[in-house]
């Protein structure tokens, strides 16, 4: 594999992982909001026993992308940088927001409603504007003069490819955090809440499915240039569906507990899922990070510092590892954490 | 404004307001290691209290230090995209071993928080170390890079294209230690005033408890031996670090100066307005021969001023002020630790003076405002160059518009963010008093 191949590898693995703890953590925030007034479950306080130790990880997992990319593509940098300065700017404030918020919201218990409310709906947009931004990568929406280039936005606006794409980013969000906090609350004794999670993730779970074929097939007339290499790699296409569909059944597996459903396995099928779809779109995607603009060996870093980024990733990991499973232990399997007392509720 | 100056302005306004969360978050999370430590040793409850209404602060903090972190970092790549171009080839490696340092003080904050009453007391220090080393950590990479703009090193710049990359070289940039250190040295220095002027606040209350004085005492001395030790070290460290730009970027020197002559038994100018029509400082004291040997180490040592260089290179000359209001502070900061300690020590037990007191408040906000200063004055001083004698500024800046409507955008974000953390701090704290901490206390005592 040739060290360009090796980059952009890694750049898409930093990709899907954010993709997967992004949405989870936005959608948890939504669904802390949507459940903050009802009285007769936790699924709030579900939710937020996941968010409070976890969204500044998430929030690194971010930042890693962003240097990543400036590593190991600085054309990507360049060009991107410049493309997306109002819609990344939006992110970004809506970000501050939603995180700024939240802490509010954790912290000031007699507005907590309100300030719940605005960081669940700001977290809930997040996502879908980032994922917007991918359609604007596979041309048509790019125009130059001299050496400036633009975004058209009233292309964009009417293109329905665009409105697919949020679709798609908000039923992610929601699915993906669903069946996680279902497996969380399984995890921490609550059928009850597991239950309500379940319901939605069932109800999402289609929603999700159907976004993500609209969107394919949105996409297809606007990136021509991507469907030759879609046609080779079909097979990626058809185990995730697989994954896909074996994934939703097993919230109707038999399990020991009082509700049907394995979640923690349809978890990893999703993730897989995941993970097989969004490297198919990747590989049909290649060589291009914005087309026709700049590809992947134009934008790519200088050899040196290639695997000089190399050795430094291998050593951090060494020492992160460890740390992440300290962290998951403490946060995500022990009991004394996971169960709620009932005065907290 | 012209472009280039809105996306200066809209740069320097999101570092100066990320900056205020990362230098506490630098220096708190040191206070509050010290904090644990001294609740080991001394087996104090007291001090396990300081280090739990510490952290929840730093808590909420966190909730602004982060993302305006993430908006600074991104920002880069929008607002400098030439400049990243070359970051991304050359000194790449800082920025990527600064996420693991995130990662690190992330993971262990959590840990830290959440997970305390699950924790040993040596793994809660031991947490609370890895969360403190984190920070401190990614100040210093981040800092890397910066030195690097300022004397940047182990690349080639032929026809645009980088060539000859070393990232080692890069690393290793001649500034690279001096201000790295000096950055660590003022976060801590800050992070402990900060503390120091809420413990004489709260000591200038007539209403408290006897413990809750004890309490502030025990605060206030372990706050004050820290912000006098990095005090101290910040001073001998900023002089060699004004020695460097000697060697390194005489033309900052002159300008933080105010010098315009080059000159064996250069003054030393402390305040006043530098005027580049008569080449003279208007206003403010001169004190013979101290800049020479300030910089040199004697006073017949040459200094090089700003004639030598051509005009249009010179950075702005407001520098020289921000430049004495930072050495001001550091040098006042000294005093002012110095004599409370030094009350203390002598008056064995007895109570500050509230005129002592009263001083000692503003220590917190004026080692911020130096701060805010020492680092306006860094990157502005480096200016018309973004890369130093490389990259100018404007072949840095970004060509897209918009950059107005962005400008407003974040300013409003940024000035909300401020009003609301400050009402969120106040609100807990005034609903999490201090003596129901300090009578829970008891009741777990006699438990
Ligand atoms: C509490 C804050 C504080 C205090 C009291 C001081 N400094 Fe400072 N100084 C900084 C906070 C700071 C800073 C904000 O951290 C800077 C900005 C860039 C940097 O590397 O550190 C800085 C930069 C900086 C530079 C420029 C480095 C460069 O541009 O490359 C010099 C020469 C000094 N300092 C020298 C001093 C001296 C001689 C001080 C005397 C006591 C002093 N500083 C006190
Ligand atoms: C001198 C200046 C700086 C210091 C001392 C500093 C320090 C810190 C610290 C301690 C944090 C962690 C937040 C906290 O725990 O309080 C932080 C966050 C962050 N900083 Fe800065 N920083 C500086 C400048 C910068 C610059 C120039 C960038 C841009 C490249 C940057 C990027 C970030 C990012 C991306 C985060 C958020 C990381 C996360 O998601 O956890 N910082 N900074
Ligand atoms: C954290 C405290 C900092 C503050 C308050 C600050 C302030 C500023 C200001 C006011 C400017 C505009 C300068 C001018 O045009 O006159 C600026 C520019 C800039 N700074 Fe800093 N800065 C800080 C730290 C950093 C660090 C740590 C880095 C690098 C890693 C950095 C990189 C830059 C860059 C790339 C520019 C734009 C290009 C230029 O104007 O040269 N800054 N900063």
């Amino acid at each position: 594999m040739s060290e360009v191949y090796i980059a952009i590898l890694i750049i898409w693995v930093f990709l899907f992982v954010y993709a997967i703890a992004g949405s989870i953590d936005f959608g948890a925030g939504f669904w802390a909001m949507f459940y903050q007034t009802s009285k007769e479950t936790q699924a709030s306080q579900i939710a937020n026993r996941y968010l409070s130790p976890s969204w500044e990880v998430t929030n690194v997992f971010l930042v890693l992308l962003v240097i990543a990319l400036v590593g190991f593509f600085p054309g990507a940098a360049f060009y991107l940088g410049t493309l997306m300065i109002l819609p990344v700017s939006l992110v970004l404030i809506l970000l501050a927001i939603r995180s700024a918020f939240m802490v509010y919201s954790f912290t000031v218990k007699k507005y907590t409603r309100t300030l719940t409310v605005i960081s669940g709906l700001t977290g809930l947009l997040i996502p879908a504007l980032m994922v917007s931004i991918l359609p604007v990568s596979i041309g048509g929406f790019i125009a130059s003069s001299g050496e400036r280039h633009f975004i058209l936005f009233n292309e964009v606006l009417t293109s329905p490819a665009v409105y697919t794409h949020i679709g798609f980013g908000l039923a992610t969000e929601l699915f993906l955090s669903a069946l996680l906090l279902s497996d969380y609350a399984r995890e921490a004794g609550n059928e009850e809440v597991y239950g309500i999670y379940r319901k939605n993730a069932i109800v999402l779970g289609p929603v999700t499915l159907l976004f993500a074929v609209s969107a394919l097939l949105t996409l297809i007339p606007e990136a021509p240039w991507m469907v030759e290499t879609m046609m080779d790699i079909w097979y990626l296409f058809a185990l995730s569906l697989a994954a896909a569909v074996i994934g939703y059944s097993t919230l109707w597996w038999k399990s020991d507990k009082t509700n049907l459903g394995r979640p923690r396995i349809g978890v990893l099928l999703i993730i897989l899922q995941f993970g097989l779809a969004s490297f198919g779109y990747g590989l049909s995607h290649m060589p291009y990070i914005l087309y026709p603009d700049l590809t992947v060996y134009e934008a790519f870093t200088d050899p040196v510092m290639f695997r000089w980024l190399l050795y430094g990733y291998g050593g951090g990991l060494a020492i992160l590892i460890p740390a992440f499973i300290v962290f998951w232990r403490l946060f995500m399997k022990d009991k004394r954490y996971l169960q709620i007392n009932q005065e907290e509720k | 404004m012209d472009q280039v100056l809105l996306t200066r302005t809209l740069f320097g306004s999101s570092m100066a307001f990320h900056i205020i969360f990362a230098t506490l978050g630098v220096g708190v999370t040191l206070m509050i290691l010290f904090a644990e430590i001294m609740r080991w040793i001394r087996k104090d409850d007291d001090y396990g209290i300081m280090a739990k209404r510490w952290t929840k602060g730093f808590a909420i903090l966190l909730g602004v230090a982060i993302p305006s972190g993430t908006i600074v970092g991104v920002m880069l790549s929008l607002l400098w995209p030439g400049f990243m171009e070359i970051v991304g080839k050359v000194i790449a490696v800082p920025f990527q071993i600064e996420i693991f340092a995130f990662f690190l003080e992330a993971v262990f904050m959590s840990i830290y928080i959440y997970a305390a009453d699950r924790l040993s007391n040596v793994m809660r220090v031991i947490s609370v170390a890895l969360v403190a080393f984190g920070a401190s950590s990614s100040a210093y990479l981040i800092n890397i890079a910066h030195s690097w703009m300022n004397t940047p090193r182990g690349f080639q710049l032929t026809d645009g294209q980088v060539t000859d990359v070393d990232p080692w070289a890069a690393v290793m940039n001649p500034s690279m230690q001096y201000t790295s250190k000096h950055v660590l040295a003022t976060a801590y220095m800050t992070g402990a005033f900060v503390l120091v002027s809420i413990a004489a606040y709260k000591l200038l209350r007539k209403t408290n408890s006897d413990h809750e004085r004890a309490y502030h005492k025990k605060g206030l001395m372990l706050t004050l031996v820290v912000a006098l030790i990095a005090s101290l070290y910040t001073a001998t460290n900023g002089h060699d670090t004004a020695k460097m730009l000697h060697n390194e970027m005489p033309l900052k020197l002159a300008a933080a100066e105010g010098l315009f002559e080059t000159q064996a038994n250069a003054p030393l100018a402390i305040m006043g307005i530098p005027d580049p029509e008569t080449g003279t400082i208007i206003g403010g004291i001169e004190i013979p021969g101290m800049l020479s040997w300030l910089a040199t180490g004697t006073t017949e040592g040459v200094v090089q001023g700003l004639n030598d260089f051509p005009r249009e290179e010179w950075p702005p000359l407001f520098v020289h002020t921000l430049f004495n209001i930072m050495v001001g502070i550091g040098f006042s900061l000294i005093g002012i630790a110095g004599i409370a300690i030094a009350w203390s020590v002598l008056f064995r037990g007895r109570d500050f003076p509230a005129w002592l007191l009263l001083i000692l408040v503003t220590t917190g906000p004026l080692s911020m405002l130096a701060i805010e200063m020492g680092w306006i004055f860094s990157c502005t001083g480096r200016q018309p160059w973004t890369i130093y004698g490389i990259q100018s500024t404007t072949d840095a800046a970004t060509q897209s518009g918009n950059i107005g409507t962005l400008f407003i955008l974040f300013m409003a974000l940024y000035v909300m963010l401020l009003v609301l953390t400050g009402l969120v701090l106040k609100y807990y704290f005034s609903k999490n008093p201090l003596h129901e901490d300090l009578t829970k206390m008891k009741v777990q005592v006699l438990d």
